[in-house]
């Protein structure tokens, strides 16, 4: 029920209107804005009744809880935008232990200026992610920031699902070894919004690959009910999650560079910059390992489900008391896929 | 990826590698030095050592802009643009603090890790306030300095003979503009100076003998000054001297040729990279550069200190677009840590493993001397793509 009577209050406007301190005030204007805006787009029962809280119905089996800040620049980029992508995250985030995801909860901190037509479009975009994701957007939050004290939208979402027991799924549990599978290619992601930053600007056909990736988990874990560790290789790219398990598991991984799928555009793209496509962001993408002999019936679930088509075995995990990540480079020798110092930034020469 | 895959061929590699291994005499042992970090990153980043028979020796060269860059000089720029410089440059006497913040600094994302004194870099600088702008270009700082008329931008010019000519071309523009609010720091150096330098200079004396039986020349470098500036090393000490492209194929056969010159006994200017680089070189950016550059009489480099005649400066015709003219700004040295073995390393007497240091207090986070400080650097390169090497039989 609206918290606002129709027809004491000018509806908001769209199309023109900005973001000012009152939508953030906990006044009317915030409540109209939540009405107007949040309500509509997210639509269920948990959030009508318009408490600070949802009280959710919990099947059984284990919770799984994640949370996630987006912050994005731009916010619009070719394949998807900052509202997609807080859903998006956060779902794979909670799928990663292998759990159907159910319920989200949205946090938004809003700069004062910012054109709501734009809101709009993100809240939108995140209302068509949840209901294709099948989550819930149950309960959240509106802040409201000055001007320059913000970069136009930052989401918070929280997730949380169930996980069936005996399924194990955790970064610690690679020995050695396993398969590493990845279930696409790597890069797209990263390459797309860079395209877009200022000063930047290349001509490129990449679209992010933001997509909501429990529907393949369940495919894979029916196929392999035993895979090892799931992870989506977001910010820091492949070879930080791998480091990232490597440390996690007391394990060592070697990577042959010839079998990882890098489209030929983002290779470019990345050449280009000074780049290397193993440490760019992907969001719609992940990382397996499992036992040796799981290896191809898992591949062959993965390639069957459209968001793991060009799934690959890139490499396997080794014993290294270092957690070091080897790679056989394409050139025949090999190297570290060392974590990264810092933030990876463009050379110049 | 056409034009890059066939330079990064395995199939190809493997030819090579077996060339090679049939030209070596297996009685000797050769040491080549890449000057540049392109070529260093290659190697570490493709593993092309893993290639070469045991008897042939890469030795890393200083050549990376970032690495080579001074900590005084980069003080010299925090100064510029933070309002409360680090302590040591208040204890030089060097100007008032509350620069104010309507000084602008924008440089090369590379430089803004590059460790300065008082714990600070570009990017800690930044975070305390500083308003320092990362660039892709020169002419995006000449571009913000055309938006923001309010501002005096100075950008800070760091590169060898590949991006001096931008440089050069942003002063013109600028001059031509008739714009009042934009210098250039220059730091830019020059390559065959730092080379004759590693040869003879009187560290090398100290630090011991250099074995270097020949060099993998610059490609970018030559693209603009050509090959010739080399002839000088091939004549005067007798080394060969190979050009050679950033493609880790590129190296392979460089290598190639620099086994059969040393195996024949000659010393001579060969071009690998004839795909890009003539004995001449670019006329027109030559010319853009002696319009706008002079020499210095000498400038420090990070690890390999004062070169003589081994970097640039702008020509007193210029002078309005010369920060170090335009603001007062105190020409400091700053000496690297103690412990640090980089000049060692810069001239190929010592390995990155042989710091003390390497890998524990000096590491691509926390970096102590200039091999650490970018990707290109010997021990980052080392540290990064190759320390599982040295790493395993401690293992
Ligand atoms: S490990 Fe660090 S301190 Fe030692 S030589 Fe290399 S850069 Fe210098």
């Amino acid at each position: 029920m609206s918290a606002v009577r129709k027809g004491y209050v000018r509806p908001i406007d769209f199309k023109r209107g900005l973001v000012d301190m009152s939508h953030g005030s906990g006044g009317r204007a915030m409540a109209q804005l939540i009405d107007e805006l949040f309500v509509e787009a997210f639509d269920n029962s948990w959030l009508r009744e318009m408490n600070d809280q949802a009280r959710l119905p919990m099947p059984s089996g284990r919770l799984v809880v994640a949370t996630d800040s987006h912050v994005v620049s731009p916010l619009f980029f070719p394949g998807g935008d900052i509202g997609c992508l807080s859903v998006h995250g956060t779902v794979n985030d909670v799928a990663m232990a292998g759990a159907r995801p159910l319920y989200l909860t949205s946090g938004f901190i809003l700069e004062e200026g910012f054109p709501l037509a734009d809101l709009k479009r993100i809240v939108d975009s995140m209302a068509a992610a949840a209901k294709q994701a099948g989550v819930a957007i149950v309960t959240g939050d509106t802040k409201v920031v000055e001007r320059g004290k913000g970069d136009g939208v930052f989401i918070n979402t929280t997730g949380v699902g169930v996980v069936a027991e005996g399924i194990e799924i955790s970064g610690d549990r690679a020995r050695p070894g396993d398969a590493i599978l990845v279930s696409g290619t790597m890069g797209d992601h990263g390459v797309a919004i860079m395209s877009l930053r200022e000063n930047l600007t290349f001509e490129t056909t990449i679209r992010s690959d933001t997509a909501a990736l429990h529907g393949l988990v369940a495919a894979m874990i029916a196929a392999v009910p035993t895979i090892h560790c799931l992870r989506d290789p977001t910010r820091g790219g492949l070879a930080t999650t791998l480091n990232e398990i490597a440390r996690q598991s007391d394990c060592g991984m070697r990577l042959e560079e010839s079998a990882i799928p890098v489209r030929s555009e983002v290779a470019a793209a990345c050449e280009f910059l000074g780049l290397d496509p193993l440490y760019v962001a992907n969001e719609g993408k992940l990382v397996a390992i499992c036992a040796r002999n799981d290896a191809q019936r898992l591949l062959e679930a993965m390639r069957a489900h459209p968001l793991g088509r060009d799934a690959a075995k890139v490499g396997e995990v080794v014993e290294d008391a270092h957690h070091f990540v080897q790679m056989r480079t394409g050139f025949g020798g090999s190297r570290m896929v060392d974590w990264l110092a810092g933030e990876q930034l463009p050379r110049i020469c | 990826m056409k034009y890059v895959d066939e330079f990064r061929d395995g199939g190809l590699a493997r030819t090579i590698a077996a060339r090679i291994a049939a030209e070596v005499r297996p009685d000797r042992t050769y040491h080549f030095m890449e000057f540049c970090g392109g070529h260093t990153h290659a190697i570490s980043r493709y593993g092309v050592t893993d290639l070469l028979p045991a008897n042939v020796v890469m030795v890393h060269g200083p050549g990376c802009p970032v690495c080579v860059l001074p900590i005084g000089r980069i003080d010299m720029a925090i100064e510029l643009v933070l309002a409360s410089p680090p302590t040591p440059l208040r204890k030089a006497g060097c100007g008032p603090s509350g620069r104010g913040p309507s000084r602008s600094l924008c440089t090369y994302a590379d430089t803004m890790r590059v460790p300065a004194s008082g714990g600070l870099s570009l990017m800690k600088a930044k975070a305390k306030g500083a308003d320092i702008r990362m660039v892709y270009s020169a002419s995006d700082a000449l571009r913000i300095a055309r938006e923001e008329p309010d501002r005096e931008v100075v950008f800070l010019a760091i590169g060898f003979e590949t991006t001096t000519p931008p440089t050069a071309l942003v002063v013109r523009e600028a001059a031509a503009l008739g714009l009042t609010n934009f210098t250039v720091f220059c730091n830019h150096v020059l390559t065959p100076s730092a080379i004759a330098h590693i040869l003879e200079s009187p560290e090398v004396r100290d630090l011991g003998t250099v074995v270097i039986d020949g060099f993998v020349g610059p490609a970018h470098v030559s693209t603009i000054i050509g090959s010739q500036p080399y002839d000088y090393f091939a004549e005067e000490y007798r080394k060969p001297v190979v050009i050679a492209g950033f493609e880790p194929l590129d190296v392979m056969q460089a290598i190639e040729m620099l086994v059969r010159q040393v195996n024949d006994g000659r010393a001579e200017v060969e071009n690998e990279f004839t795909r890009a680089v003539t004995p001449e070189g670019n006329a027109r950016a030559k010319a853009l550069v002696a319009d706008v550059f002079e020499l210095r009489r000498a400038f420090e480099w990070r690890g390999l200190g004062k070169v003589p005649y081994s970097a640039l400066r702008l020509k007193e015709q210029w002078a309005s677009f010369d920060a170090e003219r335009r603001f007062t700004m105190t020409e400091r040295s700053v000496a690297d840590n103690k412990a640090c073995e980089c000049g060692a390393i810069l001239r190929g007497v010592k390995k990155p493993t042989d710091c003390k240091v390497f890998g524990t207090v000096c590491t691509p986070e926390t970096p102590i001397g200039s091999c650490m400080v970018s990707s290109e650097g010997a021990c980052a390169a080392h540290y990064t793509y190759g320390r599982f090497r040295s790493e395993a039989s401690t293992a």
